[in-house]
């Protein structure tokens, strides 16, 4: 961190729990995602899933390119969204 | 063998004494895919080693078919727990892939036609332990489990030996792969069961 940076005021993870169990309690599956690579949008109902494999591999039916994975072990999940630019989740 | 046999999705068998903790043994070949089959045109399929100094080696299809192949005979363990033995392959060993190239790296990021990719330590790759595998059980190796070729590295768990391989690039970091970078063990040792991070 460069030495005169002045954080501000700002809060820790913590403050996230409550927005994001909001968010992750409904079916995320009607939230809308824009692809990183090709900028589709679309549903991510609509998108590829590939369940065959060590974990969940989602695509975009555009350009294929992976748009979300999750992995589930036994005492986590993984969810990588870096293949989505954001999720729009209606509210 | 029984008249019903486990699946993908059987009943686990008990391990026995041949297998890795918490395998069971599977007599066919699931196939398992993150994605698209990629079919890549033999006149244009490569295979290429990049140094930790952007030296490229190059094989085309032609090139791989004119080295010096092995036939091992290996068991194979995917990290969904079926494990399969005493599987037969063809395929040129990474040995004499790697015996003009010249590195000081330590680590090997492979690289699939199709974008998946995965990591090990670049000794793994050697000593008779890994191949650029073509045939399998006495046929060309189908696309759906990799062909026209694929990485075999069967001491560790199968997502490691990356299907549909193109290329292997040699780094002085250990850069996480697809399934490594999403929860997946760095390494994967069967034996160990490193199937997960902090295994």
């Amino acid at each position: 961190m460069p030495e005169q940076l002045d954080l501000g005021p700002h809060l820790d993870g913590n403050a996230l729990a409550g927005p994001l169990r909001e968010i992750f309690a409904v079916d995320v599956t009607a939230a809308t995602s824009r692809c990183a690579a090709c900028g589709q949008a679309g549903a991510l109902a609509g998108l590829h899933v590939y369940a065959s494999a060590p974990g969940m591999v989602a695509r975009c039916p555009s350009c294929e390119e992976v748009v979300l994975r999750m992995v589930r072990t036994p005492d986590a999940a993984w969810l990588d969204l870096r293949g989505a630019v954001a999720l729009r989740i209606p509210m | 063998m029984g008249i019903v046999t486990p699946g993908f999705r059987g009943r686990p068998r008990p391990s026995g004494p041949e297998l890795p903790p918490g395998q069971y043994l599977t007599e066919d070949f699931p196939v398992l895919s993150a994605g698209p089959t990629p079919r890549v045109p033999m006149d244009r399929w490569e295979f290429v080693i990049t140094t930790e100094t952007s030296r490229e080696h190059r094989w085309s299809w032609t090139d791989l078919m004119a080295l010096p192949s092995d036939t091992p005979t290996v068991d194979i363990h995917c990290v969904t727990k079926w494990s399969k033995l005493g599987t037969t392959w063809q395929g040129v060993s990474l040995d004499t892939l790697m015996s003009d190239v010249d590195t000081a790296a330590d680590y090997a990021l492979v690289h699939s036609y199709g974008g998946y990719t995965t990591n090990l330590p670049l000794s793994d790759l050697l000593d008779g332990r890994a191949w650029v595998a073509y045939r399998f059980d006495g046929d060309d190796l189908h696309p759906e489990h990799g062909g026209p070729a694929r990485l075999l590295v069967p001491h560790l768990y199968f997502w490691k030996s990356a299907k549909w391989v193109r290329g292997i690039q040699l780094r002085f970091d250990d850069e996480p792969g697809f399934w490594e970078s999403a929860g997946y063990h760095d390494y994967g040792d069967p034996w160990r069961e490193q199937r997960y991070q902090g295994d």
